[in-house]
């Protein structure tokens, strides 16, 4: 978090202030109405869309917004990112046509059949982490269950040990929460994820295994053998876009249901309207918000836009938006219409979200099947994180 | 009623198949297509209208 707390979101937004960490959607609110897309001279100079609209444009046009760093942070874009057109983590860095081949490459591993091969792992995973609960008078939702379940899944699609979860997620940690640091001590941290990721590569090399460490270690784009870095950042973008965000739409749905407890006896008593809700949960608390940066000086909608700017796409303000959503600010859990963008827009909508999807139902299968009434321990011991993935890092629960 | 998907717009998110899987499946990719012709059968015209109303990205086209 900055040292200079914000006075005006509009002119000086910073999306790690305590206040936007704490409770954004009444800041996007405010500043729908107002801007619609909000500046500030943070970060070297960033913008924020909060219209649905807007956010739609820009992350439907790649041609004046490139992807080549998605995390916005302290330091300019060219001492964090790799060359175009691979990126540091492809193809989530990647930009048109490079893009498509690498996506491509990766969307059958991830498409609904292989992801429901999964669903066993997922299933008994959960059942592991809550049977020892069962006794329990209250546990952390966010602690105990939803983190172990993403980085579980990881682990086992890369042929990584499972016990090597609490280093992914300081790696996560690292990547996409520390980004207020100065970038020579965030160059300095990933030394050892780095050198993690090495390791693991050298052992698949020696000894190929049917996992998707090997896959790519196999893969070629058009007869030509992945580049090192391609792997390598391929398999960053799996520990960091896979983990915290799956872990983070957990947390928050079970967050949200702690506090309501009709929407809870309603999933509990008929488990088949999970679907349904997981969607309004998506779109009510959007996990992931990307960024995007500029590439010549261009005019969006008034606002003077320079080279390098960062661009926060927030699919979750655009997923309050009242002139797309009726009620946009409450959850209503049988929203059938609900055209959310909770995944992103465009060509970079979330490889992982139909893994995402099952993961998030089979996980609160499983919770609510043992655990039919709960709520919050002390709502202010909830403890949120900060940066471009919002979501309870701790959720303190008491049974009923 | 018939249905068809933009193939250059439909990004795999996979809202069609889920919501009317008996109108929509899935490629190998995880991108929808359209089951059989396109015509939708009477009884899953509501479940189509749906998924029309379920695409991020506008993707669906209904032809009534």
């Amino acid at each position: 978090m900055s040292d200079h707390p914000v006075t005006d979101f509009a002119t000086d937004f910073d999306h790690t202030d305590p206040a936007w960490v704490r409770d954004p959607y009444p800041i996007w609110d405010d500043l729908r109405e107002r801007c619609p897309v909000a500046h500030t001279e943070r970060y070297g100079g960033a913008w924020l869309p909060t219209r649905h609209a807007d956010v739609t444009a820009i992350a439907h046009d790649t041609e004046h917004f490139t992807s080549r760093v998605v995390i916005v942070s302290e330091g300019r874009p060219n001492e964090l990112a790799l060359p175009a057109p691979i990126g540091v983590a492809p193809p989530i860095t990647s930009d048109p046509p490079f893009h498509a081949h690498a996506r491509r490459l990766l969307q059958p591993v991830f498409a609904p059949a292989e992801v429901a091969r999964l669903e066993p792992f997922v299933r008994s995973l959960c059942g592991r982490l809550l049977e020892p609960l069962l006794e329990a008078t209250g546990f952390d939702a966010s602690l105990d269950f939803a983190e172990h379940i993403p980085v579980a899944v990881i682990a086992r699609m890369l042929g990584f040990p499972e016990e090597d979860g609490d280093l992914f997620r300081g790696f996560v940690h690292e990547i996409i929460e520390a980004v207020d640091l100065p970038p020579a001590e965030r160059i300095e941290r990933f030394a050892p994820i780095e050198a993690y990721f090495v390791e693991r590569i050298a052992e698949h090399q020696i000894q190929p295994r049917d996992d998707l460490t090997s896959f790519l270690l196999g893969a070629d784009i058009d007869g030509h053998p992945l580049a090192p870095e391609h792997v390598f950042g391929t398999m960053v973008l799996l520990i960091v876009a896979g983990i915290d965000t799956t872990w983070s739409a957990i947390g928050s749905a079970i967050w949200h249901l702690a506090q309501h407890p009709a929407d809870l006896a309603q999933l509990v008593a008929d488990p088949s309207l999970l679907p349904t809700a997981i969607e309004e949960f998506l779109r009510a608390y959007a996990p992931v918000t990307m960024a995007r940066l500029v590439k010549e000086d261009l005019d969006f909608d008034g606002c003077a836009m320079k080279r390098d700017d960062w661009v926060l796409l927030s699919f979750p303000a655009a997923n309050r938006d009242p002139e797309v959503f009726d009620d946009a600010d409450t959850v209503v859990l049988d929203r059938v219409v609900n055209r959310h963008a909770a995944f992103g827009l465009g060509i970079h909508r979330c490889l992982g979200s139909n893994l995402a999807r099952m993961e998030m139902r089979v996980a609160l299968e499983e919770l609510l099947r043992r655990f039919p009434a709960f709520s919050l321990a002390d709502p202010a011991a909830v403890v949120w994180s900060q940066g471009q993935v919002r979501g309870p890092r701790e959720l303190p629960l008491r049974i009923e | 009623m018939r249905v068809e998907i933009d193939e250059a717009k439909c990004q795999g998110h996979g809202r069609c198949f889920a919501v009317a899987p008996g109108v929509f499946d899935s490629d190998e990719l995880g991108q929808g297509l359209v089951i059989g012709d396109g015509e939708v059968p009477a009884a899953l015209e509501e479940l189509a209208r749906l998924a029309e109303q379920n695409c991020p990205e506008y993707a669906i086209t209904l032809i009534e």
